[in-house]
């Protein structure tokens, strides 16, 4: 609650405490009711009986969900670790200062910028295979998404690397760099630093466009669901549950990006702070005032 | 070429519902991104829990496992609705939580003064909140919103995995008749980069004519 919200609505007087218990009461009475609702669905279409729900207190059910689950995070480790290398050179060559190699990069990003995913799996579902490249299911589910999102990871490093002070690469020429050795060694430790959390968030993203895997037939989470319900014919337990798996690994993650902005994207302890704080001489014997 | 030439109806159709829906759930999650924003700075405390709550689960959730949930699982406790509404009403409540950050960090822009100036006449927070302070944080996110709005424009096209029938899943079907793999989806991912477009035209000329230069 920052000062703004906070001046919204002053210090509640007497009669505004009273309109606050109202609103309060107001609000419980319509959650309870939107509640008992449906409670009242579940119930009047039999899907609370405790048999409808059992299964989802024995090991092979959770076990074949984990296995689900454990997919989709192997496909958003593969696609983040992929994407993000693809983007990081993608917004190098937007940067660069090559001029065909500039207009590549930029065409690249604008394009799958606005390229919706599932467009491209269907790519590589339908249209690829005639050309003789069918890849695993696995891979079906990857590449779109690598190509996807290393768009927007492009989006992301460019826009920290110009955020950061012009002044850390002047001074970086100006001791006697190359321009790629001023970028490994001068900006992007610094830039990455202050991405943390955008990157975070976009590791959620990513997570969630793995549910694709549904359209691939890849088993991730969503489609083992899919497949689960089918078997059990337990469709809305079975999703509700799923759901709820989603809703506590990206939930976890997205806790993660904050705890780290709020730290201001470092990961270490005081001394890792220090180090970031005061960047060690780079000439030896002159130390920076 | 040619197939996309002999197929002009089917990509129309399939275009006009992407527009459609695109349309509908922009104004559908530009309305509820106000209320829940509006809810998540109220004096209430349980009002701002239900707008956390909101938010969180809904930028939480892949919107995919929303629409099957909506689309195939709602039916077995006896709600259901038209795919089409189904489609629009889970991609605005999913977006919906994606604006009122938006709208937040709008609201958040606008100076305490103003806020303070609107209490010091004596509007109350619905009026401070509709005549001083929305006005002016709504003008200031218009970019990031026009963003939103080109994702919500790519999402819609996960209606397909539903069984909507919109431009991906058009470009999909005449691919499936004709083969053409390489016209069918390059000129799908064309029509999509017009749309995203035009919706950053739209947004870059809101952005000229509304925006508080300070």
């Amino acid at each position: 609650m920052n000062q703004t919200q906070k001046i919204l609505f002053d210090e509640p007087g007497p009669r505004a405490q009273r309109r606050i218990r109202i609103a309060t009461v107001l609000g419980a009475v319509l959650l309870a009711g939107a509640l008992a609702a449906a409670v009242y669905q579940f119930a009047s279409h039999g899907e609370l009986a405790a048999e409808r729900w059992e299964p989802f207190t024995t090991w092979p059910i959770w076990r074949y969900l984990f296995n689900g689950l454990w997919a989709t995070l192997r496909a958003a480790a593969a696609t983040a670790v992929l994407s993000a290398a693809l983007g990081l050179l993608l917004a190098l060559g937007r940067l660069s200062t090559h001029r065909p190699l500039r207009w590549l990069a930029g065409a690249y990003v604008e394009v799958f910028r606005t390229v919706p995913t599932l467009l491209l799996i269907y790519v590589t579902l339908f249209a690829l295979p005639q050309y003789g490249m069918n890849f695993p299911l696995f891979w079906k589910l990857v590449v779109p998404l690598v190509v996807s999102n290393s768009a927007a990871f492009a989006e992301i490093f460019r826009s920290g690397i110009l955020a950061l002070d012009r002044g850390q690469t002047e001074a970086g020429l100006a001791v006697g760099l190359r321009r790629g050795q001023v970028m490994a060694l001068v900006v992007l430790p610094q830039a990455l630093l202050q991405l943390t959390p955008s990157l975070v968030s976009q590791l959620v993203g990513l997570l969630k466009d793995t549910s694709l895997g549904f359209v691939v037939s890849y088993t991730e989470l969503l489609y083992s669901g899919q497949v689960l319900s089918s078997y059990t014919h337990l469709l809305i337990q079975t999703f509700l549950v799923v759901a709820l798996i989603y809703l506590v690994v990206n939930a976890s993650l997205s806790k993660f990006a904050r705890v780290l902005q709020a730290r201001n994207g470092r990961f270490g302890g005081r001394r890792a702070r220090r180090a970031a704080e005061l960047p060690p001489p780079l000439i030896e014997g002159n130390t920076p005032r | 070429m040619d197939a996309l030439t002999a197929h002009l109806s089917e990509f129309g159709h399939g275009l006009v519902t992407t527009v459609e829906l695109t349309v509908v759930t922009t104004v559908g999650a530009m309305l509820l991104g106000i209320v829940v924003a509006t809810l998540r700075i109220a004096p209430v405390p349980l009002l701002r829990a239900i707008g956390t709550a909101y938010v969180e689960v809904f930028q939480n959730l892949p919107l995919l496992a929303l629409l099957v949930l909506f689309v195939f699982a709602l039916p077995t406790i006896g709600i259901t609705f038209p795919l089409f509404t189904s489609a629009a009403i889970v991609i605005a409540v999913y977006e919906g939580a994606y604006l009122a950050e938006a709208i937040r960090a709008g609201i958040n822009t606008v100076g305490v003064g103003q806020a303070e100036a609107a209490r010091a006449i004596g509007l109350t927070f619905g009026q401070s909140l509709r005549h001083v302070i929305l006005p002016q944080g709504l003008r200031a996110v218009i970019q990031p919103i026009g963003n939103i709005c080109i994702a919500l424009l790519m999402n819609t096209s996960l209606a397909a995995a539903v069984g909507v029938v919109e431009l991906t899943q058009a470009a999909n079907t005449v691919n499936l008749v004709e083969a053409q793999p390489i016209a069918v989806f390059t000129g799908a991912g064309l029509a999509y980069m017009l749309l995203a477009l035009i919706i950053g035209q739209v947004t870059g000329l809101l952005e000229r004519r509304l925006a508080i230069v300070r």
